[in-house]
């Protein structure tokens, strides 16, 4: 949800264009005028979030591009420091470590997107239920990700939690897993996946109910049969949804940083768990390397920004 | 666009109802009409071959259901347990007797209640007053006329692809610099200067409305305010009561903002006194009174959910073919 990019005209009527005037002069001056009024009151209904816009994205985007040249602990005065904190960015393993992890955990959203359509897939039939189903599985979306990191933690329990004791029904004895490196990014992986799962499913389900029935008639009549439909009219009518979910996504996934700070308070076993947000976070509110820590933050912005563009283009 | 829709979107009617005067005019249609679920029964009747299907993924789908679900019962269970209980192998689900106390006691071990106050304060007053700036720019930018228009409202949504992250540090100076840090302040004002995402729906829902009713009522002598609230406000009050509970819930589980301008235990929100009741009383292993506040946390937002399911799942829904 928390972007949504916009074609640049939306489908509809475009926005109103000025009106060629059919009249005379004297409706034109008057129609003049009132736009002009117009143009008042829509100036004043936009400036709230053009203000908000300005204080709290142009402003801050400014202030940070400076601080980022600075040496600053966020009492005293910054002092400049010039690319210092981008020369000291690239010798700095533990920014190379937090980003790699930040990527690698990145990778569960192939799998969570696979599974959500394969779970579209299976509601989308003619079935009782699925209404049922639906609400069940969008709950672990609309919980409080602090409350849930705080309960997986729980469930990761090398002795007693809900995991391994699943595991161990099953006859495989569960690692200890937030406190051991090898299975530390999978347990935040699998949770992101269990959390994000209903909301990707939902607009899967939406997108699949959508597909004209037609479509599909016409190709059984032609003999295709229901593989090569999948192939032929699903996916490619699903390319819009699966192309949003990607984006939204790769930014929330680059973000990652409550489950990380609940889960692994001091970046989990030997730095495995810290993700880009999370150092980011540390430098500033714990270290107080205000200058370095905005530095970081305007890489993790341009690569946000250029994986998104990268999208589009 | 063709699917039947066997329960119509409550939108549409409703918008209709709330806008007898819009009656006469055509009645406004969202852009997208679409029904997710509840299709069931419908059709022929199924054969014999889609029955067995129908079996098969009904046992996966109630399989993953379970697995959906099972954290949280376990959860729930949990906060039932005594201390000693929690460790007991094989675990119970269902603990006998179950410890109701743990949710009395739990109003003590930690600034639960003003947790949820603050929490309450911060989304509420977020989403009333940054609604409300929502929904007026979102008629502008839609229905009036204003040069630049575009340009302003392309800026703005570019805005959304900057990570929060990249402009916490400068903001966290800003409202250092005001005084403001430990205070709910620094969570309320950047965001009652609207929601651009909902400035966005919103602006898609009007879409759907006819230029002609406001021509209409700019003949009747009507100023744009007026227009505003007694002609569009009415029309889109269903996409705004949704646009209204997804930014509810989203201010009320958020966690990042607070962490950052939050210290004092009076002020903190309820994501992170939950946040801290963990801390403290895991190396207590008091995990039962961690789980039950931490239901006690998921609560309103569950409750909002279960009673708007479908608005909320509609929205939802929207969104991808909107986006």
């Amino acid at each position: 949800m928390t972007a949504t990019i916009a074609p640049p005209q939306p489908p509809g009527p475009p926005p109103a264009p000025p009106r060629p005037s059919r009249r005379d002069r004297s409706a034109r001056a008057c129609s003049n005028r009132l736009h002009r009024s117009e143009h008042r009151t829509a100036a004043l209904f936009i400036a709230l979030p053009v203000l908000g816009f300005a204080l709290f994205v142009l402003y801050p985007i400014g202030f940070a591009v400076v601080t980022s040249f600075t040496a600053w602990n966020g009492i005293t005065s910054p002092v400049f420091t010039g690319l210092d904190n981008y020369v000291r960015m690239i010798g700095d393993q533990y920014f190379w470590k937090s980003l790699g992890n930040t990527v690698y955990m990145m990778m569960a959203i192939p799998v969570g997107l696979l599974l959500s359509l394969v779970l579209a897939l299976a509601m989308n039939r003619r079935m009782r239920g699925t209404t049922f189903f639906r609400t069940i599985y969008y709950i672990p979306v609309i919980s409080s990700i602090a409350a849930i990191a705080i309960l997986w933690q729980w469930a990761y329990n090398g002795d007693f939690g809900l995991i391994n004791q699943a595991l161990g029904m099953v006859g495989i004895d569960g690692p200890n897993w937030l406190q051991n490196p090898a299975t530390s990014k999978l347990a935040i992986m699998i949770m992101a996946v269990w959390k994000g799962l209903g909301f990707s499913m939902l607009l899967y389900l939406a997108a699949l109910q959508s597909v004209p029935r037609q479509l599909y008639e016409a190709a059984a009549i032609d003999g295709a049969s229901t593989l090569q439909q999948f192939w032929a009219i699903t996916v490619p009518m699903l390319r819009p949804v699966t192309f949003f979910l990607v984006v939204t996504n790769i930014i929330g996934g680059a973000q990652i940083f409550v489950e990380v700070n609940i889960m692994t308070p001091d970046g989990g076993p030997e730095f495995s768990t810290a993700t880009i947000v999370w150092y980011i976070w540390r430098q500033a509110f714990e270290y107080l390397n205000m200058g370095y820590a905005t530095a970081i933050s305007l890489m993790l912005g341009l690569l946000v920004f250029v994986v998104t563009a990268l999208q589009f283009a | 666009m063709s699917t039947p829709a066997p329960q119509s979107p409550p939108r549409a009617a409703v918008a209709a109802a709330a806008a007898p005067a819009t009656a006469a005019g055509p009645k406004p249609v969202p852009a997208t009409r679409r029904s997710t679920g509840r299709r069931a029964p419908a059709g022929p009747p199924l054969t014999r071959r889609q029955k067995i299907g129908n079996w098969i993924v009904g046992a996966i789908v109630s399989l993953g259901g379970i697995t959906m679900i099972a954290p949280l019962v376990w959860m729930f269970s949990t906060s039932l347990k005594t201390r000693e209980a929690v460790f007991a192998l094989p675990p119970e689900w269902i603990p006998s007797p179950a410890q109701w106390e743990n949710y009395l006691r739990v109003w003590d071990a930690g600034p639960l209640l003003s947790g949820i106050m603050n929490s309450a304060v911060v989304a509420v007053s977020v989403t009333v007053v940054g609604g409300a700036a929502s929904a007026v720019a979102a008629y502008a930018f839609a229905k009036m006329r204003l040069p630049f228009k575009g340009v302003i409202f392309l800026s703005l949504l570019a805005a959304i692809m900057i990570p929060f992250p990249t402009l916490m540090i400068p903001q966290f100076q800003m409202f250092a610099f005001a005084g403001l840090v430990d205070t709910l302040w620094p969570l309320i004002l950047p965001a009652i200067f609207g929601n651009i995402i909902m400035v966005f729906f919103l602006r898609q829902y009007l879409d759907s409305v006819p230029d002609a009713i406001i021509e209409a009522a700019k003949i009747d002598g009507a100023g744009h305010f007026q227009i505003f609230w007694r002609l569009i406000f009415p029309i889109i009050r269903p996409a705004i009561a949704a646009q209204f509970i997804l930014w509810f819930m989203a201010v009320w589980n958020d966690y990042l903002a607070p962490i950052i301008y939050l210290n004092s235990p009076e002020v903190q929100t309820l994501q992170l006194v939950i946040a801290r009741f963990n801390a403290t009383y895991a190396s207590q292993t008091d995990y039962p009174l961690i789980m039950a506040a931490s239901c006690i946390a998921l609560v309103p937002v569950l409750t909002v959910f279960v009673i708007f399911q479908r608005q909320i799942i509609e929205s939802i829904a929207l969104t991808g073919s909107k986006g």
